[in-house]
């Protein structure tokens, strides 16, 4: 009998098997595919939030104290902010910032138009709750207005004296945030690709561990090896049923974020809807490699394992290792380069956030990590081979 | 026909086989019988081919096994001492798989898995998923599936193991209807009785070595004892009253 008629025949009876199994169908077609839109709908629903919120929201000023500083809350007003009379005692305004009801108070004591002709510093207190992660951005934008004021004034004072307001502030601290809306993006888009990969890898989770620690826990195995054919062909049979399930898992993922990304507000993030269904299938072709490599990788840890529990803890911690090089790369902000296009799943997160980005992607970089996520596949899958023809498989 | 020669092999620092030699003839019966940890299923795995003996050949029907084995497994049944099933698939499903990838045509599969399933009387459960078969059916499924290609040479690895009396019966019988048909049937047990009601030939193994072979009476003869039991332990050097113990607590046991 042919080898192509032996895998055949082994990954035909994998898949049916696993199909019928529900605790593989849930994970590597429902939950896992499932949990990724949402965390991204979620993501990206609060991080336009926060965009949005950050440039068009007015900042809302709430005053005890109004009447004490005209000119300074006309600063406030012409800069923008909204002033409003903070109705009640000082008490009610600590209750009201610490029950999140005000972002922050502002408090001018009566003596501040006086202190000011003086020529004194006067004191102004911002209340505000630190533990209030919302609020913090309101208090810091509070804060640098008054600190504008503080130092107009302050320039206005050392000019009367006849003095360069210069002298009063030797550096000159000039931040410029030039982060674009896709520039924060970004970070999103990392997190989707490294959502891919671990889709592909977990829907295969559960038959890599089925047709090796499972096979020999149920003694399914021995009967198995006294069939008359190589040992490959039936590795490479599982081999190709695993790798299926991941490409299956992978293609029900990019889908369903396919489907979601209609619903998202991906527009004021500037990404534009550029996840379109060709965008997929490009991003599908990129990571089809990805899914001998994975088989191969969690075969061959399934194989030294001696039942399906063992098997769980392992290869659920083997799943970690083909997203490590994404999480440094995450981390360093790495650019896309020929060489790295040889580290299998950073080369398919690099290109494949290109792609998100709609950024042109080049030919050999494909090539390259095609090539190379092949390689170490091959590599892997031989590796699977040595070790079903050893004794000790059968333990 | 299996021929077994001077098979050696040692596990680590154990050598588990010091140069077991026996011959199963084709339409008989020969029980390999043995205490646990003789070596029976040391010696059935390295003539199913599944392990390689350190010295020492095998030939079925003619073929050395180590040198061909894909060609030694065509010829051979096997039901080893652990042979689960597939949970998700039925039990016709089962057996099919196996049937095919011995090459069997769909057509003979199913004719296969018909006369097997009214011979061990599994009709209504054929098309049930193995998941939660007794010990009993899934054994039937185990054994329709290692006799699938209809092979000349059938090794059963302590079947009757945990069976009730009417599975055990209906394997008797089916053992006893392989040796019509003229195949060569090999099995082990560590239980004196089976093996007597059972075996044409048998073969006592003890601590990795043949101790004695033949048919009963020419065991008889070359012990001389009156009978098998007591040849069986005067082989072995095994105290009588230990050899029933553990007979009976291993019976319970698997």
């Amino acid at each position: 009998m042919s080898w192509w008629r032996v895998i055949w025949i082994v990954m035909r009876k994998e898949v049916i098997e696993n199909l019928r199994d529900r605790r593989t169908l849930l994970s590597a077609f429902l939950f896992v595919p499932l949990l990724g839109p949402l965390l991204f709908a979620g993501m990206t629903t609060f991080m336009v939030d926060r965009v949005v919120g950050e440039a068009d929201e007015a900042l809302r000023l709430p005053v005890i104290g109004a009447e004490h500083a005209p000119n300074l809350l006309q600063f406030v007003r012409q800069n923008g902010a909204t002033v409003v009379s903070f109705d009640g005692s000082l008490d009610q305004a600590r209750v009201a910032v610490r029950e999140g009801r005000e972002h922050f108070v502002l408090i001018v004591p009566a003596s501040l138009g006086e202190k000011i002709r003086a020529g004194e510093s006067a004191p102004i207190e911002v209340l505000w709750d630190s533990s209030n992660n919302k609020a913090q951005r309101h208090a810091s934008r509070a804060r640098s207005l008054l600190n504008a004021y503080s130092s107009q004034l302050g320039a206005l004072r050392l000019a009367a004296r006849g003095v360069d307001a210069q002298i009063a502030t030797p550096i000159d601290v000039r931040s410029v945030d030039i982060a674009t809306p896709s520039g924060r993006a970004l970070i999103l888009l990392g997190t989707l690709t490294y959502f891919f990969l671990f889709s592909l890898l977990m829907g295969g989770l559960y038959l890599a561990i089925d047709v090796t620690a499972g096979e020999r826990e149920r003694g399914s195995l021995e009967s198995l090896l006294c069939l008359p054919l190589g040992r490959a062909s039936l590795v490479l049979g599982k081999l190709g049923a695993t790798a299926l399930f991941m490409v299956l898992a992978l293609s029900v993922t990019l889908t369903a974020l396919v489907f979601c990304m209609q619903f998202l507000p991906l527009e004021k993030l500037g990404m534009s809807s550029n996840f379109g269904p060709l965008v997929a299938l490009k991003v599908a072709g990129i990571l089809l490699p990805m899914s001998i490599f994975g088989a191969a990788l969690l075969f061959v840890v399934g194989s030294f394992t001696r039942s399906y529990r063992e098997a769980q803890t392992w290869l659920g911690a083997i799943l970690a290792v083909p997203t490590l090089p994404i999480l440094f790369a995450g981390m360093a902000n790495v650019r896309p380069s020929t060489s790295l296009m040889a580290i299998p799943s950073l080369s398919q997160h690099l290109i494949a956030t290109n792609l998100l980005r709609g950024d042109a992607v080049e030919p050999l970089h494909v090539v390259v990590s095609i090539a190379s996520t092949l390689v170490v596949g091959g590599a892997f899958t031989y590796l699977a081979v040595r070790l079903y023809r050893r004794e000790k498989l059968l333990g | 026909m299996i021929v077994i020669e001077q098979l050696k092999k040692s596990f680590g620092s154990v050598q588990a086989l010091q140069g077991v030699s026996f011959t199963a003839k084709d339409g008989r019966i020969t029980g390999l019988l043995g205490a646990n940890g003789a070596g029976k299923s040391t010696t059935l795995r390295i003539v199913s081919t599944v392990i390689r003996a350190d010295s020492g050949r095998v030939l079925i029907d003619g073929v050395d096994s180590a040198l061909d084995s894909i060609a030694a497994r065509r010829q051979l049944g096997v039901l080893p001492h652990a042979s689960g099933l597939y949970p998700q698939l039925t039990a016709r499903e089962n057996i099919a798989y196996f049937g095919t990838l011995h090459g069997l045509s769909d057509d003979v599969v199913e004719q296969r898995i018909q006369s097997w399933a009214t011979q061990l009387e599994m009709q209504d459960i054929l098309d049930r998923r193995t998941k939660g078969f007794s010990h009993g059916q899934k054994l039937k499924v185990a054994l329709a599936r290692a006799l699938v290609h209809a092979p000349r040479n059938v090794i059963l690895d302590e079947p009757t193991s945990g069976l009730d009396i009417a599975a055990t019966r209906a394997l008797r019988d089916l053992i006893r209807g392989l040796r019509e048909q003229g195949c060569c049937v090999l099995f082990s047990s560590h239980i004196m009785q089976e093996v007597v009601a059972l075996c044409d030939d048998i073969v006592i193994i003890a601590r990795g070595s043949v101790i004695a072979s033949g048919t009963p009476a020419e065991i008889l003869a070359s012990t001389g004892a009156a009978n098998l039991e007591e040849a069986f332990v005067r082989a072995t050097g095994m105290p009588i009253e230990l050899l029933s113990e553990q007979s009976t607590t291993l019976g319970a046991a698997s």
